[in-house]
């Protein structure tokens, strides 16, 4: 009896909670770490990235609305989500990553969402302030996110890193377009697969798969992007300066990419969110 | 009815202790600097009220090595507590010199002696005392233990609030145990030079202050220096725009507070005399010039014209003239430059179709003023509402519902500040929630504390000065 044959999967973009093609029609073979085809991918062009940032906007009053609570639980279903698909992601890291660290990333990738679904609704009380101003006014301080975040993801790390640079996003309430690591994409197209049934609105994260030389230059330039983490892009002086444009803020990062499995701090959250100071007067 | 006329009520400009010529200060000392000396004039005259010396590329080295040498020998390595005392000693030295201060400022701006008297000079002197207190507490900022300073910083601070502007830079990053060099404006220069005399006064460390006048020249190679690890800039969002794409790709850390074109949002249950007194404030404090100036007036509809005729009342009854009268309530524009900007801007206000108003209140014959103006009919196409006019001129539009007036004042790539006036304090809270505004100001407007943050969202710059958030920009964190 012959061996049945698998089904094989088209790998898709992830824009406004759709999974279309690139509307290029481009695709790129995409190899595991030994040089083996394993799919095609969606290339992602200029076209892409505008909708998915119009997505991600239209998507940001809801999410940046939405209570805290509720997107701590949102981000919680997500990692119960992953959870369940996590020997799915375990296969597609070590194809993409190699090496036999693959169930222990995939673990820590979960753990990281955990994580960074716990702050939405405490980081406002370690940021904010009651302000003791010098006279009759009560004036306060709450940090609020930025807006939409452009994310150049990690090339290497395919899940945790990229869980690592998307889960703050967020977790502040900021909106998010992503481009995936070019040569490891299959990880992110599957985890936008878990975000497509985890409750997170359409459009609050958009993943992209392409090329980060091509796409990043239009995320940073673009008008309606407010910031823009460039962790996985080469030229990150000329991102930076396309950036300088709109005044985005543009994350400070490493040269090299970071040990992904270091516990994480707070500063990411920090990054996408920004102060608003309200005052008011007291009185009889 | 008896009709009690005004007398002038003039400040003495002798107070000022006005010297012939200003030098730069670099690393403790009064230099001549190698640049172009400038004449900085009163705005108000437009006499030259004395020679100021600028900075060259070579003393712009020298001042970032003493700024360095005094990060690594004195101040980055000297205890907190020892650096807060310093500050203290700053604070009460401005306190002391508050009234020359005062004055200085009045006659090199062109801001009238009340503002600089009563808001520039205290707030100035507790931005200070307020970030002394820090200096010895960082391990509590929420940083983490033993947050680290970033070193050397340049800061480029504008005309309007040219003393306060200072104190809002050099007090945090020197709490945080940085060492600075500042750029004060082309225009106002005198404040920041009178504050080195206080710095020798309190004793403080050669070079870990150092100001530098002179142009824009002079704030590009601070942006460009090698040796400088952060930039802090105050000013027009073009410029800031320049200044970001200059620092990007470098490690230099930046932050930015830039223009703004505030919506001041009245609804119909406001308490309109109240509202009509903090819209006039909001526009017309310290002539118009403040980023933060609620300079779109946003009224219901149903209120507008009840609105109108109050606030052109208010305004026909302000006092436009000598900065250092008393009773002066606005004051010279800071500059012929800025003067032409205002005029080039309500020209096209007209030509655009609104209605302007310009109160007919006596405006000098010498000097550069500009009458109290409020334009009425404006469409937010409109360059005047729009473009940051940065002067006494008001635009006025209107809206139907709280939605509506929340869309109008969001649709500006700037996000400053913003007001509400309402009794309904539940209005209040949701609106100033949807506000992408740095700062709202509910029922009141221009407020500034050291221990309130303040800075903006979008083009209007990132990083905020103030508060505990504020250290943020000066440790590396």
């Amino acid at each position: 009896m012959s061996e049945r044959v698998t089904v094989a999967k088209t790998y898709k973009l992830y824009i406004g909670g759709a999974f279309p093609r690139s509307e290029s029609g481009r695709v790129y073979p995409v190899q595991d770490n030994k040089g083996k085809f394993v799919a095609n991918a969606a290339h992602a062009s200029r076209k892409d990235v505008r909708d998915a940032v119009s997505a991600a906007r239209k998507a940001f009053p809801g999410w940046s609305g939405a209570t805290a609570y509720n997107r701590g639980q949102v981000l919680y279903r997500v990692a119960e989500m992953l959870e369940g698909r996590r020997d799915q992601f375990v296969a597609e890291v070590t194809a993409a990553e190699g090496g036999r660290r693959g169930a222990s990333i995939v673990d820590a990738a979960i753990d990281r969402w955990v994580w960074y679904a716990g702050w939405t609704d405490k980081i406002a009380s370690v940021l904010g302030a009651a302000n003791p101003v010098a006279g009759p006014y009560f004036s306060f301080t709450v940090p609020e996110p930025t807006g939409v975040v452009g994310v150049l993801a990690p090339q290497q790390s395919s899940l945790l890193g990229l869980v690592s640079v998307l889960a703050p996003v967020l977790a502040t309430g900021c909106t998010a377009v992503v481009v995936s690591s070019e040569e490891r994409p299959l990880p992110a197209i599957t985890l936008s697969e878990v975000l497509a049934t985890s409750d997170l609105p359409a459009g609050v994260a958009n993943i992209l798969t392409g090329r980060a030389a091509e796409l990043g230059p239009w995320l940073a330039s673009h008008g309606d992007v407010n910031a823009l983490d460039p962790i996985g892009a080469e030229d990150r002086g000329a991102l930076a300066r396309e950036a300088a444009g709109t005044v985005k803020r543009v994350l400070a990062v490493p040269a090299e990419e970071p040990d992904w499995t270091a516990r994480p701090d707070i500063s990411r959250l920090r990054r996408y969110l920004e102060a608003k100071t309200v005052w008011h007067p007291m009185g009889d | 009815m008896a009709v009690f006329d005004y007398a002038p009520a003039p400040e003495s400009r002798d107070l000022a202790n006005l010297k012939p010529s200003y030098r730069p200060f670099i690393n403790g000392e009064f230099v001549d600097g190698s640049g172009e000396p400038l004449k900085t004039i009163n705005p108000a005259t437009e006499e030259v009220l004395a020679e100021v010396g600028t900075a060259s590329l070579s003393d712009v080295d020298t001042a970032v090595k003493a700024a360095r040498r005094a990060y690594e020998k004195v101040w980055g390595p000297m205890p907190g507590a020892e650096r807060a005392k310093y500050l203290f000693r700053i604070a009460r030295l401005i306190q002391e010199r508050s009234r020359e201060l005062a004055v200085l400022e009045s006659l090199d701006n062109g801001k009238p002696i009340k503002e600089s008297r009563d808001s520039d000079l205290p707030i100035a002197a507790a931005h200070f005392f307020y970030h002394a207190g820090w200096a010895d507490k960082l391990d509590y900022a929420g940083f983490g233990p033993d947050p680290k300073p970033l070193g050397v910083a340049g800061q480029i601070i504008p005309w309007n609030f040219p003393l306060l502007m200072l104190a809002w830079k050099i007090a945090p990053a020197l709490a945080t145990g940085n060492t600075v060099v500042l750029k004060p404006a082309e225009t106002t220069p005198l404040t920041a030079l009178v504050f080195a005399e206080i710095c020798q006064q309190a004793g403080l460390p050669p070079g870990v202050v150092n100001i530098l006048p002179g142009a824009g020249d002079v704030g590009q190679l601070l942006v460009r220096h090698l040796d400088i690890d952060k930039i802090a800039f105050t000013g027009s969002t073009e410029v800031g725009k320049l200044i970001q794409r200059e620092v990007a790709g470098t490690s230099k850390r930046l932050t930015l507070e830039l223009g703004g074109k505030a919506a001041n949002i009245v609804f119909d249950d406001a308490p309109l005399d109240q509202a009509v007194e903090g819209v006039v404030n909001g526009i017309f404090f310290n002539q118009g010039h403040v980023c933060c100036a609620g300079s779109r007036l946003l009224v219901q509809e149903s209120i507008v014209d009840e609105v109108m005729d109050k606030l052109r009342y208010r305004v026909s009854t302000m006092r436009i003239g000598d900065p250092l009268d008393k009773n002066t309530d606005i004051g010279a524009i800071n500059s012929a430059t800025q003067l032409t900007k205002i005029r080039e801007l309500v020209e096209a206000g007209e030509a655009e179709g609104a209605h302007r108003w310009t109160s007919s209140c006596p405006v000098p014959e010498r000097g550069f003023f500009f009458a109290p103006t409020v334009f009425s009919d404006v469409h937010q196409s409109m360059r005047i509402a729009r473009e940051e006019i940065f002067g006494p001129v008001l635009s006025v539009l209107t809206f139907r519902t709280p939605s509506e007036a929340v869309t109008k004042a969001n649709n500006t790539p700037y996000g400053l500040s913003a007001g509400i006036w309402s009794e309904k304090g539940s209005r209040i809270l949701s609106v100033a929630n949807k506000l992408r505004a740095g700062v709202v100001w509910a029922n009141t407007f221009n407020r500034f504390d050291p221990a309130a943050p303040f800075g903006g969202y979008q083009e209007s710059g990132f990083g905020r000065e103030g508060g505990r958030i504020g250290l943020e920009g000066y440790l590396s964190v």
